[in-house]
């Protein structure tokens, strides 16, 4: 590069303020944070898997014969990157149904995307970096849809067994001038990694410019499938989306503040009377067959009261009150505020109106009660 | 959608319910009871009860 050419590139990265903190949108791109588990297994046999392991990574397509196992993978080769997402290929499908496809993707608030200026006279291109690697050659795709106006970019990436830098950048978007992202805490922009994908999104042309979304154009025709071999993996970290033209470097957050962030989208209390007391915290007892118990936020959650609770087995909880020990045969839970929530734990009876309570484990643990916000 | 197996209303107190699901992982996923657009659970349970025999059971 001329001296002229990296003076240009270096008043551009100052412009477009990619120098300082936060230049990373993506959360947890290091998959540092496993929160729900670090291992799950069978997964590809529903259109929606949901985050089955790293926190803010989803795992969805249109399922078929296809299966595999995610995992968080400690990172030996890979300086300053000690995990990873893993897929693991246990199923083959090398009869690919036109329907089928099968993608990773984090998701992001139109509140957290104000800054690209996407869909004004003002937009700015998105530089999507990441670190890959696979168990032998594969082309896959990564793509961008804009979810508040149904428009779609994406570019192939060529994956070999060593780990590799992958930088994207797409072109600004304005659309028509005035369709930006909304301004609000609702799913605006996914960011994916195709990794499988059937004949209705690979007979027409991928690109890497903005266009309004069609599904003959999500998949390269040449990209290989991440099913055709049950020896296949795939290894994904160091996933980082900036504003501007430049990837800069990866940036590097505390596990405290990445957890925190993730906490935003999902919140789990994990009670292990191996390593703790088992319990979950002191409520009330509203009659001789329940417990209501505050149970606030470690930080404020995305949503104020949509939020799903999830429950491990309902007799892996038990309410401790004056009258004894009670296992619960029902669990119930509702966010009264992006803050805190309510929790009702059901017994058979026992319980006394008025009394204090304290809801703790039973004979099983770890026992979790998870607060889930995600997109 | 291939994950819930059951659903029941889930009476917090005399005016108030929830929807608890069941998973066919066993666990329990409360979702509020109402239009919530923005809960992913609660869009699969839509989902789910337009399949014949579906139905979200009664609270005990």
């Amino acid at each position: 590069m001329s001296k002229a050419a990296e003076l240009a590139k270096i008043g551009e990265v100052a412009t477009n303020s990619q120098i300082g903190g936060r230049r990373n949108i993506v959360i947890n791109g290091a998959m540092q944070v496993a929160q729900k588990a670090t291992s799950a297994t069978g997964l590809g046999n529903d259109n929606d898997e949901g985050y089955p392991t790293v926190d803010r990574f989803k795992v969805q397509g249109n399922a078929g014969a296809g299966r595999f196992t995610m995992t968080q993978e400690a990172v030996t080769d890979l300086p300053g990157f000690p995990e990873c997402i893993k897929l693991d290929c246990t199923t083959a499908d090398t009869s690919i149904a036109a329907a089928e496809r099968l993608f990773i993707q984090t998701k992001f608030e139109g509140q957290d995307l104000q800054g690209t200026g996407t869909g004004t006279a003002d937009a700015k291109s998105i530089t999507v970096s990441f670190y890959a690697k696979a168990s032998a050659s594969f082309k896959f795709v990564l793509a961008l849809l804009n979810v508040d106006n149904d428009r779609y970019a994406g570019s192939t990436f060529d994956v070999t067994s060593s780990w590799q830098r992958f930088i994207v950048t797409f072109p600004a978007d304005t659309d028509d001038g005035s369709s930006p992202f909304d301004n609000d805490n609702a799913d605006s922009l996914n960011l994916r990694f195709f990794l499988h994908a059937g004949s209705n999104y690979t007979s027409g042309t991928l690109s890497n410019t903005f266009a309004n979304a069609v599904a003959a154009n999500t998949y390269d025709s040449d990209a290989d499938s991440f099913y055709s071999n049950t020896a296949n993996n795939f290894f994904l970290t160091g996933v980082q989306m900036e504003v501007g033209s430049q990837a800069t470097n990866f940036e590097h957050r505390s596990f405290g503040e990445e957890l925190a962030l993730c906490q935003r989208y999902l919140y789990v209390q994990r009670e292990d009377a191996s390593t703790g007391d088992g319990f979950f915290g002191t409520g009330q007892c509203n009659n001789t067959t329940s417990l209501h118990l505050g149970f606030p936020h470690s930080v404020p959650m995305r949503l104020a009261h949509g939020s799903t609770f999830v429950f491990d087995t309902v007799t892996d909880y038990r309410v401790q009150s004056a009258g004894g020990l009670d296992i619960c045969s029902a669990m119930g839970g509702v966010s009264s505020s992006p803050n805190t929530s309510l929790v009702f734990a059901t017994v058979g009876s026992g319980l006394v109106a008025g009394d204090g309570g304290n809801l703790i484990i039973a004979a099983n643990s770890p026992v979790d009660i998870k607060i889930d916000s995600e997109l | 959608m291939n994950w819930i197996e059951s659903a029941k209303y889930f009476q917090i107190d005399s005016e108030r319910k929830l929807i608890n699901i069941t998973g066919k992982d066993g666990k329990t996923y409360s979702v509020p009871n109402g239009t919530q657009t923005e809960n992913r659970h609660y869009k699969d349970l839509q989902e789910w009860v337009k399949i014949d025999g579906n139905t979200i059971a009664d609270a005990d």
